[in-house]
């Protein structure tokens, strides 16, 4: 599914390069649950924002779902961002004026899909997240746990192959955490691929591989198999 | 292209942004407002301007005799000087390519009465190039013709408010009217842009009047207008070869400014030109100027907007809108806001100008007023102006990286 190879990042500051992802090689398979675990600087953000296409890498080969990505302009990008990919933040970024049902919608509105049909899509997902009676709140009339539940029906509803998750209990205290970690599990177990990008040890734990990132350099890469 | 989601989209995106919407709106109504109020109040000094002039033929010029004001050729000053028929004669033979129509004049006032409805009335004899250099309407019947000034015909063309005064609601056509004990035919009446003053007048034929007072061949003024195929400068040489030459036929000093008068429309002409381009080009200031400090008023807000959902458009990036999807989504709504508020300021300033009406008019202000075609020109501009200052700012937002979109706070 996921397919990476001798990966370079840097980024410039000033005259100098900040070199991040210094050489990755990293392969997913459909159906994983991997999390990339590290400290602040160690670089997994950027390695999501390539992985997620909301960034650029410079140099080694990078193959989602069988296509080479090299150089794509932004419309190619916004298009298999919209197919492949599902993004789940740590600040849930869901449109503050949308209601829930809006918000899951609108991936489905930037796929063509017709506003009827978007909205029955938008409401089964909502009430697989056992969100079905907050379709028409708002952001703001939700906890952050509830949110982060919206945020995952709106990376689902495209049906991506890919969930990529950035720190999703980052902003969540531990009761919602397992709430949230427990829809992604369950995802998971329907076949779902998903990546999820963490510091907390208790969090990787729950996945079924994990890949430890230091500096740039993978220093480990290890199979879960208690959760397997 | 026209995709109703789409719409949806921006209207929802709108309407749940009511701060922002009324605040672009309200800077581009009150920019369209402020032109519209002061270029129909603009327009009202125009107007005042112009109805000062109207009236009379443009291309008219006015001809008199009085005493002479100098000795010449052994005869004294003080001498009275008279125009009489061979001066028309004298004027017609010399300069008809530079003329399109003269008539001489008799002034008298004289009282009219209708069936005891009575009044005093300026009685004018005259040709019948006077309805054309007047600029008046027939109203019914005809005007004075050459036939009756050959034949002398006691018939009269009397104004519409002599009408008014001395039939009431009757008409006033082919009714006999007593004038200083003399039975004249009504022919006709006419209205004249002029006002009350020009619509008070009763038109005798020139012959007429010339026999039954005096029986001379003396009349009181020359009214004559010139080709106005003549520009300006041509019609002043005109009419000052004119006097020349007519001073020399009555035996008056080439200096002398006393005895032949003479005023020519057309020196009024040049300056009421020359005052008109200044007073336009005051008004185009104004416009310009007001379209400029809304142009940049949408510009700063749209720059303001752009900036304040970046991070929602990053959003939307993220999720898989593309960057023309942005850009459109951007300026579709800016477009439709700008129309919107333009339209509406457009309504209250014609509301405005309207509920100003005749108030102003001791200002100098008549029938302040807006051309529909010039306002809806503005809205356009700034709706281009809009889309312009909309557009840069969009293209920039559509560019950025998701990520930075993200996470901009």
């Amino acid at each position: 599914m996921i397919e990476i190879k001798n990966l370079h990042k840097s980024y410039p500051i000033g005259k100098d390069k900040l070199h991040v992802l210094k050489g990755l090689n990293l392969s997913i398979k459909e159906g994983e649950f991997v999390s990339i675990m590290g400290s602040s600087g160690s670089g997994k953000s950027t390695l999501l924002n390539i992985l997620g296409l909301l960034d650029e890498h410079d140099e080694g080969e990078y193959i989602l779902n069988g296509q080479v990505i090299q150089k794509l302009n932004e419309k190619k990008a916004a298009i298999l961002r919209n197919k492949f990919l599902g993004f789940v933040f740590q600040s849930f970024n869901l449109i503050n004026y949308k209601t829930a049902l809006e918000n899951v919608s609108l991936p489905l509105y930037y796929s063509g899909v017709g506003r009827k049909e978007r909205q029955k899509i938008a409401m089964e997902y909502l009430e697989k997240v056992e969100l079905g009676a907050w379709a028409n709140h708002l952001p703001s009339e939700m906890s952050g746990g509830q949110k982060q539940r919206v945020a995952i029906a709106r990376a689902l509803v495209t049906q991506p192959k890919v969930i990529l998750a950035d720190e999703p209990t980052g902003a969540l205290d531990s009761a919602t955490s397992s709430a949230v970690m427990q829809i992604l599990k369950d995802i998971n177990k329907e076949g779902m691929t998903i990546l999820v990008i963490t510091h907390e040890e208790d969090i990787a734990e729950q996945t079924k591989r994990i890949v430890r990132l230091k500096d740039g350099i993978i220093m480990s890469d290890e199979l879960q198999l208690q959760n397997a | 292209m026209f995709d109703i989601d789409h719409w949806r989209e921006i209207f929802q995106s709108i309407n749940k942004n009511k701060l922002r919407t009324i605040l672009s709106g309200f800077t581009i109504a009150f920019a369209i407002m402020l032109f519209t109020i002061l270029f129909g109040i603009g327009n009202g000094l125009r107007n005042t301007f112009q109805s000062q002039f109207a009236g009379d033929s443009m291309y008219s010029i006015y001809l008199w005799a009085s005493k002479t004001t100098k000795p010449y050729k052994g005869l004294q000053s003080g001498r009275p000087i008279q125009l009489r028929n061979d001066d028309i004669d004298f004027i017609i033979d010399n300069y008809d390519s530079k003329l399109s129509g003269i008539t001489p004049k008799i002034d008298k006032r004289l009282q009219a009465v209708y069936k005891g409805e009575q009044d005093t009335y300026q009685v004018t004899a005259v040709y019948p190039d006077v309805q054309k250099m007047e600029q008046a309407e027939i109203e019914s019947g005809r005007f004075i013709s050459l036939l009756d000034l050959q034949q002398r015909n006691k018939v009269v063309s009397i104004g519409r408010l002599v009408e008014q005064d001395l039939f009431g609601q009757l008409s006033a056509l082919g009714k006999n009217i007593t004038i200083d004990g003399i039975s004249y035919k009504v022919i006709g009446t006419f209205s004249d842009p002029g006002g009350s003053n020009d619509e008070r007048i009763i038109y005798a034929p020139f012959t007429t009047i010339q026999r039954l007072y005096g029986n001379t061949d003396e009349l009181g003024s020359v009214t004559l207008s010139y080709n106005p195929n003549l520009n300006v400068n041509q019609a002043i040489s005109f009419s000052n070869n004119l006097t020349k030459a007519l001073k020399e036929k009555h035996g008056v000093a080439p200096s002398d400014q006393g005895a032949i008068r003479l005023f020519n429309m057309a020196e009024v002409n040049r300056d009421t030109s020359n005052f008109m381009l200044v007073l336009n080009l005051i008004i185009l200031f104004i416009g310009i100027g007001t379209l400029i400090a809304g142009i940049i008023g949408i510009s700063n807000i749209m720059v303001y907007i752009v900036r304040e959902r970046t991070k929602e458009l990053g959003i939307r990036k993220a999720l898989g809108a593309t960057p023309r999807s942005i850009i459109s989504m951007i300026m579709m709504e800016s477009i439709l806001i700008t129309a919107i508020a333009g339209y509406v300021g457009l309504l209250i300033g014609t509301g405005v100008l309207k509920s100003l009406g005749t108030s102003l008019e001791q200002y100098f202000i008549t029938n302040p007023s807006v051309n529909t075609g010039v306002v809806i020109g503005a809205t356009i501009i700034l709706i281009i102006a809009g889309t312009i200052a909309g557009y840069l700012p969009a293209k920039r937002a559509a560019r950025i990286k998701p990520i930075d979109a993200l996470n901009d706070n």
